[in-house]
């Protein structure tokens, strides 16, 4: 950080305002509680001036001046509140209504409208226009963007946005004077990025969704902000919410009020791809296998049949016979609890989960330095940053944003080492392609064996620049595993203030592996022979290390895995995995569809998603944040509450899974949703009192308090969790990890607009795909 | 897409004056337009190319000055005067009488492709209004009949 900028002293209203040098007087306002109203001035976005609201009556200057753009100065008097002012407000928002529809009652836009609120201060509510209005018809650019000319006040934000945030550019001002308008880049449609930020920062409602338009009015809506469950970078994203006839239903997506580390960024997914909790194939109710067909049971039905066959399988041939595959979608809770059932109750190391990245040779290389990982925060002000690998404009677009947009605004260095010609590279201050990441890495580490003699020339000076940088974060995809990342972790260590992140690929992948679901790791990357404190708080621990997914699908060909518990994963969609080869186990799927392995099950279970349940995600970047409940689909549970409910089928005492409040009994069953009884009412109470709970066994929090206590890197602050507020789990105190065999590691190569089995039933990200390739695409990969 | 070697020297040369590539689009526009008559999505995506621009960029900048055109117009475009000096000294009949000589209204092109017809904004002749300028001629102190003059003037020329 440069040293900050001397104080400027002016008045505004009478009242004495101090600001750093260079700030807009509209700022200046604003910071000490005085709103100059605005259409055009956006914040981080570049200057316009085209709306004129913002006018202020600055002491010797001749005319009324735009207070956002006019730097502050010594000695400045200025009045934002007089007659004359109010005038000339009023006198915009007149013209601005010359042609502005009055639709107001069917906008989208209604109820939140920037020119609504604009009017009702300054009262234009008479027009000296007599003229007709002109009408223009609507325009659908995209699956995901319409355009109602008429509605435009020209404020050019769409623009900025799109150009300067995203840099994609896509949108343009035709013509000139009161025929402007906003135009897309392919005259009649939009080829973009569908992001959907030009919708979300109109200050009207000229730009809509194709998801949300006509649907609701936002006063109809309620609205929870949780994080969201693509993926793995945790946008924080506000859903609004509306009955319907299942319970909640997921109307809309957006972060307007920039809270989280993604401010009001979100990406397509985020945005538009919630409608898959809503898709008319979603599972309503057990399913259980009779005669050959799935077919429905009732809740105590299935429960009965998983308690009876896990308890027999265990107690016959004990728990290297049954096979646990966890999520990475599912919340940190419900990974410790599922590892901790799978440990504790079933006695077998035999879980796993997609792997998209290699954390347990992270914390290896890493273990026991201080402030070595970079938070998503960090991303976004750190003055130099090295990529290699990965593709974030398509794979993480938060990471995208951040960088990009630190890149603009506050000058920062990126080098870029990739083996394609990613886009980010227009930002970078250099991009080097390589024929493997992996090559370049190893060289950072200082193994120059690799690579031409020409390359390596270029390396070393790269090299030598990136040792000079001061508080450079080094952020790596899943191109680099094993060695290549204690030959990073080397480098960085050489270099004063660097910090990394490793990028895995779903919205839980991170959580997934600190949780410990790996068959030699224990939550915390503890090998399973040197965990004293869970010997101590579990008594049992199995000793011997467990098998990993292709394993279990070996063992389960062969014979010897009798049953298999697999909760939010697609194992079979994924690995190609011969249908006949679980002929003979007992196969448990908890998923929200039926997936290619669900159809294989004895017993699928209809399970909630991320957007339907309470808990914690982590981030790639290890920034741990809170999930609030906003969807409901009534007769789906949380899988954590399915774990639960089946250790006690099988005759476990659950207070040993989960410690909840000691012989308080009230809200069994009950505490799930936020709508959905008297129950929930005493929730959000005790929400709204900043308490928790804690008195049901399916309360999450009851977990979070033994993850807090029992994973070395994961005591953050409660308070500031609870308070939605992101904090970075520490990596580095965790356990000694482990180098784990590349091949178990999957990419889930999503793209922007692909997100795994979400996406499969994602209406909107489908249209779009549709839209971009009109031929049948290659069926995407599933998770 | 291929220019003259003069519209190449003229655009190289260009480029030497100015720090950002992106201010010589307007010049480079009106050049290219001189010598294609119109400029068509293959102009306009060559010279986005050039300046690293993009095509949307130089579509905006196109539409917002009326003397840059992407549909065809005709060898000789007629442009009458309508502002106030002009208007005082009879260009609204000149204009009349223009639209009905070459039976095409404002922005028309006549149907063998020789005269286009548009009224414009100031064109800085007022001293001798009525005025209109044809491509980059200009013709002062009209009249209807003198206007039929040139008009045919224009006509024999391509004969």
């Amino acid at each position: 950080m440069a040293d900050s900028p001397k104080l400027v002293n002016l008045t505004v209203d009478g009242k004495p305002v101090s600001a750093p040098a260079g700030t807009l007087l509209i700022e200046a306002c604003k910071n000490t509680g005085i709103e100059v109203p605005s259409f055009c001035y956006y914040p981080n976005l570049s200057l316009q001036g085209a709306c004129r609201m913002c006018l202020v009556r600055v002491e010797k200057m001749p005319k009324l001046q735009t207070a956002c753009t006019t730097g502050i100065a010594e000695g400045m008097v200025v009045v934002t509140d007089s007659d004359e002012i109010r005038q000339a407000r009023k006198s915009m928002v007149e013209m601005l209504l010359g042609n502005h529809p009055l639709d107001c009652p069917v906008c989208d836009a209604g109820g939140e409208c920037e020119l609504q609120d604009m009017t009702f201060s300054y009262g234009a509510a008479e027009s000296k226009f007599i003229e007709l209005k002109q009408h223009r018809d609507e325009q659908q650019w995209s699956p995901v963007v319409y355009f109602d000319r008429p509605r435009c006040i020209l404020c050019y934000r769409c623009v900025r946005v799109c150009g300067e945030g995203m840099d994609v550019w896509a949108l343009g001002v035709d013509n000139r004077g009161a025929v402007s308008t906003i135009v897309p880049n392919q005259k009649d449609h939009l080829e973009c990025e569908e992001c959907g930020m030009c919708i979300d920062i109109c200050p009207v409602g000229a730009l809509t969704s194709g998801a949300y338009r006509y649907k609701t009015r936002p006063w109809e809506m309620k609205h929870v902000g949780t994080t969201c469950t693509h993926c793995a970078d945790g946008c924080k994203t506000t859903l609004g919410v509306r009955r319907a006839e299942t319970g909640m239903e997921i109307v809309r997506g957006d972060n307007r009020d920039k809270s989280g580390i993604n401010g009001d960024f979100l990406c397509i997914k985020g945005r538009y791809g919630f409608d898959f909790c809503n898709n008319e194939d979603r599972l309503t109710q057990p399913l259980v296998r009779r005669g050959g067909r799935l077919v429905p049971a009732t809740w105590e039905e299935a429960f009965e049949v998983i308690g009876k066959r896990f308890k027999s399988i265990v107690d016959r041939e004990g728990g290297r016979a049954i096979g646990v595959i966890g999520s990475t979608r599912t919340t940190n809770e419900e990974n410790y609890l599922l590892q901790k059932f799978a440990r504790l109750l079933l006695g077998t190391n035999n879980i796993d989960h997609h792997r998209t990245a290699d954390f347990p040779a992270f914390v290896a290389a890493i273990h026991g330095k201080s402030n070595a990982t970079a938070t998503m925060r960090d991303v976004y002000n750190a003055p130099a940053i090295l990529l290699i690998g990965n593709d974030p404009t398509d794979e993480h677009p938060l990471l995208a944003w951040q960088i990009r947009n630190n890149v603009r605004l506050h000058n920062a260095r990126l080098y870029i080492v990739n083996s394609r010609p990613i886009k980010l590279r227009r930002q970078a201050t250099s991009f080097t392609q390589v024929p493997s990441e992996i090559d370049f890495t190893t060289f950072l580490g200082g193994d120059e064996s690799r690579g031409s003699n020409v390359a390596r020339e270029g390396w070393n000076t790269l090299r030598e620049k990136l040792r000079a940088e001061q508080g450079l974060v080094i952020i790596f995809g899943s191109e680099i595993f094993g060695q290549g990342i204690q030959a990073l972790a080397k480098f960085a260590a050489s270099v004063p203030g660097a910090k990394l992140v490793c990028l895995g690929d779903y919205a839980n992948s991170r959580g997934a592996a600190d949780m410990g679901l790996y068959p030699d790791l224990l939550p915390g990357y503890s090998p399973i022979s040197s965990a004293a404190k869970l010997h101590q708080e579990w008594k049992t621990l199995p000793e011997a290390p467990g098998m990993n997914i292709p394993q279990m699908f070996e063992a389960a060909k062969t014979g010897q895995l009798k049953a298999l518990y697999v909760i939010g994963a697609n194992p079979v969609g994924r690995l190609n995995i011969l249908h006949s080869g679980l002929n003979n186990t007992f196969l448990v799927v908890q998923d929200m569809f039926l997936t290619e392995t669900a159809a294989l099950a004895e017993v699928v279970l209809p399970a909630a998603n991320a957007y339907e349940k309470a808990g914690t995600f982590t981030n790639t970047c290890g920034d741990i944040q809170i999930l609030k409940k906003a969807g409901d689909v009534t007769t789906t549970k949380p899988d954590f509450e399915m774990i639960v409910r089946i250790a006690d089928a099988m005759g476990f005492d659950v207070h040993k899974l989960v410690p909840f409040g000691h012989g308080v009994h009230a809200d069994m069953g009950q505490s799930r949703g936020a709508q959905s009884g008297e129950a929930d009412q005493h929730s959000v109470w005790l929400e709204a009192n900043g308490l928790e709970p804690k008195v049901s066994p399916f309360d999450p929090m009851a977990i979070l308090d033994e993850i807090q206590r029992l994973v070395p890197g994961y005591d953050v602050s409660r308070l500031e969790l609870m308070a939605g507020n992101d904090q970075h789990t520490s990596i580095a105190a965790m356990g000694s990890g482990s180098v784990q065999s590349p091949e178990l590691i999957v990419p889930a190569k999503n793209n922007l607009f692909t997100s795994g089995t979400l996406g499969r039933y994602s209406r909107a990200l489908n249209s779009v795909i549709e839209n971009k390739d009109p031929e049948p695409a290659e069926e995407v990969s599933a998770d | 897409m291929r220019f003259s070697d003069q519209f190449e020297a003229r655009f190289t040369e260009m480029l030497t004056h100015y720090p950002t590539k992106r201010s010589v689009l307007v010049p480079t526009l009106l050049y290219a337009q001189d010598e294609a008559g119109f400029l068509s999505d293959e102009v306009i995506t060559e010279i986005a190319g050039r300046l690293d621009l993009t095509e949307l960029d130089v579509r905006n900048v196109i539409s917002y000055y009326s003397m840059l055109t992407t549909k065809p117009r005709g060898k000789f475009n007629v442009q009458v005067c309508r502002n106030i000096s002009c208007l005082l000294r009879g260009a609204d009949e000149l204009i009349e009488h223009c639209e009905k000589k070459l039976g095409i209204a404002h922005k028309g092109t006549t149907p063998d492709g020789l005269f286009s017809f548009e009224e414009v904004e100031c064109i800085g002749a007022c001293s001798w209004a009525p005025a209109a300028q044809v491509n980059y001629d200009f013709h002062e102190n009209l009249t209807a009949e003198k206007m039929d003059r040139i008009l045919d003037e224009y006509r024999t020329k391509v004969q």
